[in-house]
C-alpha cells in the first residue's frame, strides 16, 4: 500500500484514520485537531468561567490521564484562567490502586496540579476490601460504582471546589443512550446526555455518621464532561502518540452484562460504520430534548442553570474481577431497580414530581404522538416524570429517593455486618 | 511447511491492558515463517492466529479474537501507524516490523 498523506498539512505520512470523518492525519496534525476539537466543546457549551477552580476527576486510566493533559494544555493555550485541581478516590482496595495512584501522581507532577485521594474509608466507613470480605468477590461493583459516583462530588466539596471534569467519552455516552434505549427509560436518557449536569452534594448538619466535619454546607456540584464528543478510539491514540502513561484496569469488560453488550454492540458498529457513536450520541441528545422537563428543551444557556439536570450518571463498573452477580448481589440489584423504577414511576411522595403526560408531549413534525406503555407494566400510566431531586435524608446527598442509592447499600452492609460468620458467599 | 529455515522477525508489543492477557509483559520479539502454510506471505491475520496459538497462556482467547478476527476495540498500529491505513488484516508482515495491539476496553 503507498503512503497515506495527510489531509491537513499534505506534507507528513498519515498515521491516523480518524473514525468520525475518515480524515487521515499525521501525528502532529491529529494531535492538535483533538485538542481544538474540545477546546470547541468546552467553549461552545460555556463550561468553564475564569478563575474557576475545577477539579479534574482522576483515575490513572486512560480517559482521566487525557483529559488532564489536555485541560492543562488548553488552559496554557487560549489562558482559560482555571485553577486545576486532581481528585482521585481511593476506593480501598489492597494493591488495586497503588499503580493507578502513582498514575495519578506522576499526572499531578507532569501538569503541576494539586493532587487530592480521598478515601472510600473516610466517606463511607468501609473500604471496598472490606465490603468484598462481606458480600464476596463477585459482583461488588455494584457498590464500588455507587460509592464512587457519590465520592467525587463529596471530595469536590471537601475541596471547596464547585466544578468537577470528568472523562466520559463519547464510547461512554453511545453506550449509556443505548443502555437507556433498550430500557425505555426516557427520563435518565435525558439526564445522562447532558454536557453539564449538577448535583446539591455533601449535607450539613445532617444526622450522617459517614460525613466528616468541615464539610461545606449544601452546595452545588457542577459536573461537566468536556470529552463527552471524543472518541475512545482517538483518546487511546493522543495518549499513545503523546507518550501518556496510563493504567489498565484487570476489569476488562463491565463486570453487569447488560452494559457489556451494549458496549460490544456500539463498538461492533463502530467497526461497521465509524460515525455511528457520534450518530447514536446525537440522537440521544434529540430524543433528550423531547422528554419534558429536560433543560435542552429550553435554549441552550440555561444548560449553566444549575436547576433542573441532576447529575445520575450510570454507574460504572470498576476494578475488580467481574462476572455474574453473587446472590446477595442479585437481590440488591434487584432493590436498586425497584427504586429505579419507582423514581420513574415518581411513587415517593417525601419527594415532589413533575409529571407531564406523553400523549401532550409535541414532536417537532406538530403530530401528537401516544407514547406506548412497556409490555411487561401494562398497569402502568403512560408517562414520564422529570423528578424535582431531593436529597438524602441519611447523608444528604442528592438523591430522588427519600434515601439514596449509597445509604441503601450501606444499610445492607452495616445490617450483615454482625452475621458476617454466616455468610458464605 | 515448506521454508522451515526462513523467517521473519517482528517485535510485538501489547498495551492498554492487553499485556495482561500475554503474560504481563509488553514487548514480545516474534519469529513467523515467511510464507504461510497456505503459500501466501504471512499477514496481519496470521500473525493474529499465530499469538493466539503459541504466545497467549491466558485461555480467555475471546478477549483478544473474536469470529477469527481482532476483538472489535483493540486498535492495531503497524509501525507506528493506524491498521486501517495499512491494509487491515491483509497486511503483509515485513522484517523488523513492530506491530502493537492496543486496547481500548479496558477500565480508565
Ligand atoms: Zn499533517
Ligand atoms: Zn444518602
Amino acid at each position: 500500500m503507498p503512503p497515506s498523506i495527510c489531509a491537513l498539512c499534505t506534507a507528513n505520512r498519515a498515521v491516523i484514520l480518524r473514525p468520525k470523518n475518515h480524515q487521515k492525519l499525521c501525528k502532529p496534525c491529529f494531535l492538535i485537531t483533538f485538542e481544538d476539537e474540545i477546546h470547541e466543546t468546552i467553549t461552545s457549551n460555556n463550561l468553564f468561567r475564569r478563575g474557576e477552580r475545577v477539579a479534574i476527576g482522576a483515575s490513572g486510566g486512560k480517559d482521566s490521564t487525557v483529559l488532564a493533559s489536555v485541560m492543562k494544555t488548553l488552559n496554557d493555550r487560549h489562558d482559560y484562567g482555571l485553577d486545576l485541581v486532581l481528585l482521585s478516590i481511593d476506593e480501598g482496595i489492597k494493591g488495586y490502586r497503588d499503580d493507578s495512584l502513582d498514575t495519578v501522581r506522576q499526572n499531578a507532577r507532569d501538569y503541576e496540579m494539586p493532587l487530592m485521594i480521598l478515601g472510600y474509608d473516610e466517606l463511607y466507613g468501609w473500604t471496598m476490601d472490606q465490603v468484598v470480605e462481606q458480600v464476596g468477590k463477585k459482583g461488588n461493583c455494584t457498590y464500588c460504582g455507587v460509592f464512587r459516583r457519590q465520592a467525587l462530588d463529596r471530595g469536590a466539596a471537601r475541596l471547596g471546589v464547585q466544578h468537577v471534569v470528568t472523562g466520559h467519552n463519547a464510547d461512554d455516552m453511545a453506550e449509556t443512550v443505548m443502555m437507556n434505549l433498550l430500557r425505555g427509560d426516557l427520563a435518565r436518557l435525558s439526564r445522562t446526555t447532558s454536557i453539564i449536569t449538577s448535583t446539591p452534594s455533601a449535607a450539613p448538619e445532617a444526622k450522617a455518621a459517614t460525613t466528616e466535619g468541615g464539610l461545606p454546607s449544601i452546595t452545588t456540584i457542577k459536573r461537566s464532561k468536556p470529552l463527552k464528543y471524543a472518541y475512545e478510539k482517538e483518546i487511546v491514540l493522543y495518549a499513545h502518540h503523546k507518550s501518556l502513561l496510563y493504567f489498565s484496569t484487570e476489569c476488562i469488560y463491565s463486570p453487569e452484562a447488560f452494559r457489556g453488550s451494549a458496549r460490544a454492540l456500539i463498538k461492533n458498529l463502530e467497526r461497521i460504520r465509524p460515525s455511528s457513536i457520534v450518530d447514536v450520541i446525537k440522537s440521544g441528545e434529540d430524543m433528550a430534548r423531547l422528554v419534558p422537563g429536560n433543560e435542552d428543551a429550553c435554549a441552550n444557556d440555561c444548560a449553566t442553570n444549575a436547576s433542573a439536570t441532576a447529575a445520575e450518571d450510570e454507574v460504572q463498573g470498576c476494578g475488580s474481577a467481574g462476572g455474574k452477580s453473587s446472590e446477595s448481589m442479585a437481590k440488591m440489584e434487584a432493590r436498586l431497580r425497584e427504586n429505579a423504577k419507582a423514581e420513574e414511576n415518581g411513587l415517593e411522595t417525601e419527594i415532589t414530581s413533575v409529571t407531564v403526560e406523553m400523549n401532550s408531549l409535541k414532536l417537532p413534525n406538530g403530530k401528537n404522538k401516544a407514547s406506548r406503555a412497556s409490555d411487561s407494566q401494562p398497569r402502568r400510566k403512560k408517562k414520564v416524570t422529570q423528578q424535582v431531586m431531593g436529597t438524602c435524608e441519611r447523608c444528604g446527598y442528592l438523591s430522588s429517593q427519600s434515601i439514596c442509592k449509597a445509604c441503601v447499600l450501606l444499610e445492607g452492609l452495616n445490617k450483615s455486618r454482625p452475621k458476617a460468620e454466616i455468610g458464605i458467599s | 511447511m515448506a521454508d522451515t529455515g526462513d523467517n521473519v522477525h517482528l517485535t510485538v508489543e501489547f498495551s492498554g491492558g492487553l499485556e495482561m492477557l500475554f503474560s504481563n509483559r509488553r514487548k514480545h520479539s516474534v519469529s513467523l515463517p515467511k510464507i504461510s502454510p497456505k503459500g501466501t506471505p504471512v499477514t496481519i491475520d496470521f500473525l493474529v492466529k499465530y499469538l493466539c496459538d503459541h504466545l497467549m497462556k491466558d485461555s480467555r482467547k475471546d478477549l483478544f479474537i473474536m469470529e477469527d478476527n481482532v476483538r472489535p476495540g483493540i486498535l492495531v498500529l503497524i509501525n507506528d501507524s493506524d491498521w486501517e491505513l495499512e491494509g487491515e488484516a491483509d497486511y503483509e508482515i515485513q522484517p523488523n516490523d513492530n506491530i502493537m495491539f492496543v486496547s481500548t476496553l479496558h477500565g480508565g
